[in-house]
């Protein structure tokens, strides 16, 4: 057994978990939020449909942010596709 | 025209009356009549903070009721001439506040106010909502911590869409980020949020950051802002953030840890 170990203190950076979390709850939180341009729902399901042409994937598929970041406004659009197997 | 300001949270204790208490406090300092207004219906606690509990007669719901005139409810200030405080009613009838009355009062209070300082309860349920409604502005108080971060994020949500602002089409609802209980040591430890880490999440700008500090304590048991505690840290974080509301730059401080003595450092404290 190390008994050092007892005495050491594990430097864990759980601020950093924390950080990766929050960014992921927050991006879904925002998701669907009526920040954005009135068109955004529609807009995502009409690309879903697109997308459905091509390849299979689920309703979560398809994400859309807008961000405002010093009075810009940016429309970021993601598709994940399915993993080929 | 007065400028109506909501602090506001979504997550409970997180530093919201203490931050009211201090910004309205500071306003009233530089000279900017102000009234600071407790919305947590059944659960009065700002009067407590302002140190004015024993002066209450009437309370917010009276005057939506028009049970009191706003001039009878409004408490003055024993320091600041030009600072007043609106009590929240004890009633626990959830109902009292109504938007119409809430409207109103604001509207009455706008007439000679420079500030209207709203104390929002926490939640999001109808108080939290009324408290918000009206306001031009957001101090959006957060704690470096998971669930407050969310929570934050949520009110954001909010006031970008349940605001008269918003529902009118009128130009959006203002936000600031006022991060509380801050401890720089723990964060650079690795062992809490840093400030950059809160502000890259909910993307919208730093007002002040407010250490965690034994001074709010002792100020709440005095009854005294913790804005008035010159010599605290807490204080004069309060004090830069009022004044960088008002548009005069200052520089943040207490975000870094402070430097330890020989002796700090020898024993670790
Ligand atoms: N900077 C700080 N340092 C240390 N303690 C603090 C600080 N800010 C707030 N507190 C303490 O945290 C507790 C909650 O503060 P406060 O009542 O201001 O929160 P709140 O958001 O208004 O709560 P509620 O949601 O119940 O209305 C109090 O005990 C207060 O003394
Ligand atoms: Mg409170």
């Amino acid at each position: 057994m190390d008994w050092l170990k007892f005495f050491r203190s594990e430097p864990k950076n759980t601020a950093s978990i924390a950080k990766e979390r929050l960014k992921v709850v927050v991006a879904h939180q925002r998701e669907g939020r009526t920040n954005g341009p009135a068109y955004l729902p529609k807009l995502r399901e009409e690309l879903l449909l697109v997308v459905r042409k091509y390849v299979q994937v689920p309703d979560s598929a398809v994400h859309i942010h807008v961000q405002r970041e010093a009075g810009l406004e940016v429309l970021e659009m993601n598709i994940t596709l399915p993993e080929t197997s | 025209m007065a400028k109506i300001i909501v602090v506001t949270s979504g997550k409970g204790g997180v530093g919201k009356t203490t931050t009211s208490a201090s910004f309205a406090t500071g306003l009233a300092m530089r000279g900017h009549k102000t009234a600071v207004i407790d919305f947590d219906v059944g659960l009065r606690n700002l009067d407590l903070i302002m140190g004015c509990e024993r002066r209450v007669v009437f309370d917010f719901v009276n005057v939506i009721h028009g049970e009191a005139t706003l001039r009878q409810a409004l408490i003055k200030d024993k320091q600041h001439d030009n600072l007043f405080i609106l009590a929240a009613s004890q009633t626990r009838d959830k109902d009292a506040l109504t938007a119409d009355g809430v409207g109103r009062v604001l509207d009455e209070l706008a007439k000679d106010f420079d500030y209207i300082v709203c104390d929002s309860p926490a939640g999001i349920e109808k108080g939290a909502h009324l408290a918000m409604y009206y306001a031009d502005e957001a101090l959006v108080v957060t704690n470096p911590e998971v669930s407050s971060v969310r929570d934050s994020d949520r009110v954001l949500g909010l006031l970008a869409s349940k605001t008269r602002r918003a529902e009118t089409g009128n130009g959006r609802v203002k936000e600031h980020l006022v991060l509380t209980r801050y401890n720089p040591a723990r964060v650079q430890k690795g062992e809490m949020l840093s400030v950059d880490d809160v502000r890259e999440i909910l993307a919208i700008p730093l007002l002040g950051v407010i250490p965690e500090s034994p001074a709010v304590l002792s100020s709440s048991n005095a009854g005294v802002p913790v804005i008035a505690n010159k010599d605290s840290d807490a204080g004069r974080a309060y004090e830069d953030l009022v004044a960088r509301f008002l548009g005069e730059p200052r520089e943040h401080r207490f975000i870094a840890p402070e430097k330890k003595g020989l002796l700090g450092r020898l024993f670790g404290t």
